[in-house]
Parts: C-alpha cells; structure tokens; sequence
C-alpha cells in the first residue's frame, strides 16, 4: 500500500478535469463551427467573415480557442513530465509552452475581436 | 548449499514497437502523437485564420496558399491527426464514466476509433482536397 498523506497538493485532479470539461467543450464546438461551414454559401471573404460574425459561431470558435490552450497545457505538460527527466530542461520547456499558448490566446482574442 | 528459494534476477525485455501495441494502446500512442501534432500546428492554425479573415487580399492569398500540393498534404495530416483525436478522446470519456472497460468492448471501441477516424479523413480530405 501507498502511504501518502494527501494534503496541500491536487495531485494533477484539477488538470485531469479540466482536460475533460474543455474536451466535451471542443466536442461540442467542432460541430457547431462545422454546421456554420457546411451550410454557408461558396466561401468568399465576405460569406467567410460573415460566418464568424455569427454569434454562434463566434460563441463557439472562442470557447474553443480558450479551451484549445488549457487542453494543449494539460496535455503537452503530461508529455514533458513522461519524456523529459532533467528538471532543468523540463522547466524551461514548460514555461516556454506556457508563454506560447498565453501569446496564441491572445492572438486568437485579437482575431475575434476584429471580427 | 545453493539457495534453492531465491529469486534468478531474469532479463526483462519489452517489446515496446507501437507495431506490437494491442489495438487500444496503438489508439493510445497516437492519441498522443495526434495530440502533439496537433499543438505544434496550432501557431500554423492561427496564422491561416488570421490571413484568410483580415482582408479580401488576405482571403485570396490564404486561398492561393493552401491550393499549394504540399500545404494540402500537411492539412490532410493534420486532418486526421484532429479526427484520430476526436474520436480516440471520446472513448477515453466514455472510459471515465466505465462505459466499455471490459476487454471486448474496449478492442471493439478501438476498432471503431481507427474506422471512424479514417474513413472521416478519407471522406472530408476527398472533399476539401
């Protein structure tokens, strides 16, 4: 038996959830998104921009930015800690990883933003 | 007098080749494989969407640009790396909440997580190709 007293620490509970939540979110989003684009008119900009105006589409596609980021972290972060041993290294890519995906929602708030 | 009762230290040796994964863990590697695909694409991603929604010219260039052999050859990978995922994560959901844990239902599942995903690339890639 393992003797660990849980305290303090989530144990990665918290990162496991939040995998899972923004998973079904992202589910659910492909499918709106690929309803928008199935039932539009041949893609121009116009139609195309026009499509993301909507606001389930717009709804949607930024739900699924912010939760892309979250599950990218969670997922990428499980990764390094099974591959990459050294702390040093591990830390340093972690928090590269980390300033990516802050910079990418930002950029894709950006985008949505000038919709 | 040889200690007849202790253990002989015997080599281990794994086969780890993903070719010798049974169908759930080949589901599980490329899971993961899928799934680092997929956050090493996501600037790519941004870039694309960025482009195609910023101007008329933008949407013409981005057009132009994913007409190239190369760029749709990395899209239909990407394509099925994003379907392999999809499809391989709604099983492990139904896993969380033990739906399909039994050894028969979870080969099945595999089975359909790889017809699923690569029919849907098949079809969508045909499609957009």
């Amino acid at each position: 038996m393992v003797k660990r007293i849980i305290v303090g620490a989530h144990y990665g509970l918290s990162g496991w959830l939040a995998q899972r939540i923004t998973a079904a979110v992202m589910a659910l989003a492909t499918l709106v998104i690929l309803i928008g684009i199935w039932s539009a008119p041949p893609l121009t900009h116009a139609v195309w921009k026009g499509l993301f105006a909507k606001w389930w589409m717009w709804l949607s596609f930024c739900l699924f930015s912010l939760s892309v980021m979250l599950h990218a972290w969670v997922g990428v972060r499980d990764i390094l800690m099974d591959y990459v041993k050294p702390t040093g290294i591990r830390l340093t890519l972690e928090v590269l990883i980390l300033l990516a995906l802050a910079y990418y929602t930002v950029w894709a708030m950006q985008i949505l933003w000038r919709i | 007098m040889p200690d007849l009762t202790a253990k002989k230290k015997r080599p281990l040796w794994y086969n780890l080749s993903p070719l010798n994964l049974p169908l759930p863990g080949l589901v599980s590697i490329l899971h993961r494989v899928s799934g680092a695909m997929l956050f090493l694409a996501l600037v790519w991603f941004l870039f694309l969407l960025d482009m195609s929604l910023s101007s008329e010219a933008g949407f013409a260039r981005t057009r132009a640009y994913v007409g190239h052999p190369l760029v749709k050859l990395s899209l239909l990978a990407l394509l099925w790396a994003y379907l392999h995922h999809f499809c391989a994560g709604i099983r492990y959901l139904l896993l969380d909440i033990d739906k399909g844990v039994g050894l028969p239902a979870a080969r099945a599942s595999s089975y359909a997580v790889f017809a699923i995903s690569l029919v849907l690339t098949a079809l969508l890639g045909m499609k957009l190709w």
